[in-house]
């Protein structure tokens, strides 16, 4: 290789470095920050993240997070974004008020701050997405069951315990919307205290209470996956779905084995392009946050915030033998 | 005969006979053959771990340790089986086993060689073998797509219409029938709880057999290990998760003395039939789940107080006794 090309070679790239640069000054830097690197449910929300900025063009994600899931973890990789100066600050906090401190600073710095997912204190973000709300689950899950249930029937709700605030608040929910099914009756709430065993068992009890059970509903990972385990060993398949709130990568084996046709679970991806897009949309002023505000999510379309400046996605996203291949090796 | 029917086993029958009736009065098709073959058999991983702690309650010990070693051992079969789902069912036994019988092995010695209270040495151990769970699990779960067909079907697999489990766990009845009653090994097992200073006096060695009581007890649950996870096809951190107490409650409710040195080996099966029928029928029973706990720890109060009012004295010669 002759000097010349060498020279010519080392100034392409000084001016390529130079074009990156000016660029990027031009670019809005969002970082998307993870509970905790190497994590599939956070890999996927990265990649949802990348596809807003694609959408949305002059946008760089920075997906980054501790190796472990601490908050003193997190607030380091703040600290860091703070010294970057990027210009929004996206994050599932692992502790909602340990994080309050770092992430002042970084307001007070005119960084946009949102958490999603897992939400920081009101003081500490200026806005908290959530993946859903109590009121779209509720629906969800008997909507996943009535779907499949063309000519009406029974269905049970396996929960978790008989105390758990997200359970009950979901199952109350989901009666606040049963008029809307007139066919379908709720024959029965059993309760397998988010135990495999118990929640085998009481399943093995639905079944034999009710002969003509056609879905049962188990808003509780534990449970779903014993429920589906349940009726496979009875041989049930095909007479009793069991459907609920249950990760893709537990309920493969029972979407492949038919015992459940379809369950529903946030959609990680969904939820990284849904806080991309907000924080894109926050920190170049195109929305404020505010109570009552309303912000636009590109394709999720657009969601309002209540009086604590949260909001809620979406209903769960449905996973059934058309996409659980995809999903089951994510989270 | 009229000595079986006076016996604690013998009201402990007439109960869970009494138990079925009830709830086949109110869930017809309970008492069905079949349905009582499901009972059994759902009852199988209970009995053979009450068996386990038979032993070590006789010896005046207790161990509450084994559903934390049935978790780490299930575990560890189903990540094995995830990662060599080519590895025969027979090894992954054998390993279970092993595992649990090194778990119950290091209870033992530290019963026998640091003479620890044994409460304190498995109360310790339940923490330490559930903790190993999370470091080689590291939290994850073993879901029942990553477990071969092979590891799944054998405990379902029926062998003259009854379920391999079944099967096993009638052997281990078998086994403790025989090996309780008839060996120098078994009959030790009560005279160290009996009256550990006459046991001495006769040549046992109480701490070495409290350690065998030990071991024999952890290679059960590591036995159940498997068949629990392969039964409920996923293995994660809080499988059996407060079980060790229904074993223990098992036992007492079959009679097994807390106090070490009495109880049978039909005591023992018959207080997890009892346990295991009360699980299966709460559900069909139609009982408000508000009520079950309620009304399952009443039931094992009940059969306590039933066994424990008709002590009085341990008889040591039957004979000499009668004769008097």
């Amino acid at each position: 290789m002759s000097i010349t090309k060498n020279i010519a070679l080392a100034t392409g790239l000084f001016a390529g470095l130079m074009g990156t640069t000016a660029l990027a000054q031009d670019n809005t830097r969002i970082a998307l920050v993870a509970k905790s690197l190497g994590n599939g449910f956070f890999e996927a929300a990265a990649r949802g993240a990348e596809e807003a900025a694609e959408e949305i063009g002059n946008v760089e994600i920075i997906y980054t997070g501790p190796t472990s899931t601490t908050a003193e973890g997190q607030i380091e990789v703040i600290n860091s974004l703070i010294a970057q100066q990027v210009d929004a600050i996206a994050v599932s906090t692992n502790d909602p008020d340990a994080l309050v401190p770092a992430l002042e600073r970084a307001m007070q710095r005119g960084i946009t701050v949102i958490s999603w997912d897992s939400g920081v204190a009101p003081e500490g973000r200026q806005m908290h997405l959530a993946p859903s709300s109590d009121e779209l689950i509720g629906k969800t899950i008997i909507k996943l069951a009535a779907d499949h249930m063309p000519d009406g029937g029974q269905v049970a709700v396996l929960s978790a315990t008989s105390t758990s605030t997200n359970q009950n608040a979901w199952i109350a929910e989901m009666e606040s919307v049963m008029d809307q099914y007139p066919d379908i009756e709720v024959v029965a709430n059993v309760y397998g205290d988010d135990l495999a065993d118990k929640s085998y068992r009481e399943t093995q009890g639905l079944l034999q209470s009710y002969p003509d059970l056609d879905a049962i509903i188990a808003p509780t990972s534990v449970g779903i996956v014993a429920a589906a385990q349940a009726v496979q060993d009875a041989g049930k398949v095909g007479e009793v779905n069991v459907t609920g709130l249950g990760l893709p990568s537990e309920m493969a084996g029972a979407i492949e084995s038919g015992a459940s046709e379809s369950f529903a679970i946030w959609n990680p991806v969904d939820l990284g392009y849904a806080a991309a897009t907000i924080a894109y949309n926050l920190a170049t002023g195109e929305a404020t946050a505010e109570p009552g505000a309303e912000i636009d999510m590109g394709r999720m379309g657009t969601v309002t915030l209540d009086e604590n400046t949260t909001a809620a996605m979406s209903e769960p996203f449905t996973y059934d033998a058309s996409n659980i291949d995809e999903f089951k090796e994510v989270f | 005969m009229t000595g079986f029917l006076k016996s604690r086993e013998a009201i402990l029958l007439g109960a869970l006979i009494a138990l079925i009736l009830v709830v086949e009065m109110r869930f017809s098709g309970f008492a069905a053959p079949g349905n009582l073959a499901d009972v059994f058999n759902d009852t199988s991983i209970l009995i053979i771990l009450a068996l386990g702690q038979t032993l070590v309650i006789l010896t005046r010990c207790i161990d509450l340790s084994q559903a934390s070693n049935l978790a780490l051992t299930g575990m560890v079969t189903a990540m094995l089986n995830a990662s060599m789902p080519g590895l025969p069912v027979v090894v992954l036994l054998a390993i279970a086993m092993g595992l649990g019988l090194v778990m119950g092995a290091f209870n033992g010695i530290l019963v026998w060689k640091l003479e620890i209270p044994p409460i304190v040495v498995t109360l310790g151990t339940l923490t330490i073998y559930r903790g190993i769970i999370f470091v080689v699990s590291g939290g994850e779960w073993v879901n029942s797509h990553e477990m071969s067909a092979a590891y799944k079907a054998f405990p379902r697999a029926e062998f003259l219409s009854l379920p391999v489990m079944s099967w096993i766990c009638l052997a281990v009845i078998a086994a403790f029938a025989i090996g309780v009653n008839r060996t120098a090994l078994g009959r030790a097992f009560y005279a160290a709880g009996g009256n550990p200073g006459a046991a001495v006096y006769t040549g046992i060695d109480v701490g070495k057999t409290r350690f065998w009581a030990f071991v024999i007890a952890g290679g059960l649950a590591g036995l159940c290990g498997y068949l629990w996870v392969s039964r409920y096809a996923v293995a994660y951190t809080d499988v059996a998760g407060g079980f060790e107490l229904d074993i223990v409650a098992a036992c007492v409710v079959g009679g097994i003395a807390i106090m070490g040195g009495s109880g049978t080996v039909l005591g023992a099966v018959l207080g997890a039939l009892f346990l295991g029928t009360i699980k299966n029928a709460l559900p069909v029973a139609g009982i408000s789940p508000f009520w079950q706990m309620a009304i399952s720890g009443a039931a094992i109060i009940i059969a306590v107080a039933f066994n424990t009012r008709r002590e009085t004295g341990r008889v040591i010669l039957k004979s000499a006794e009668a004769k008097a």
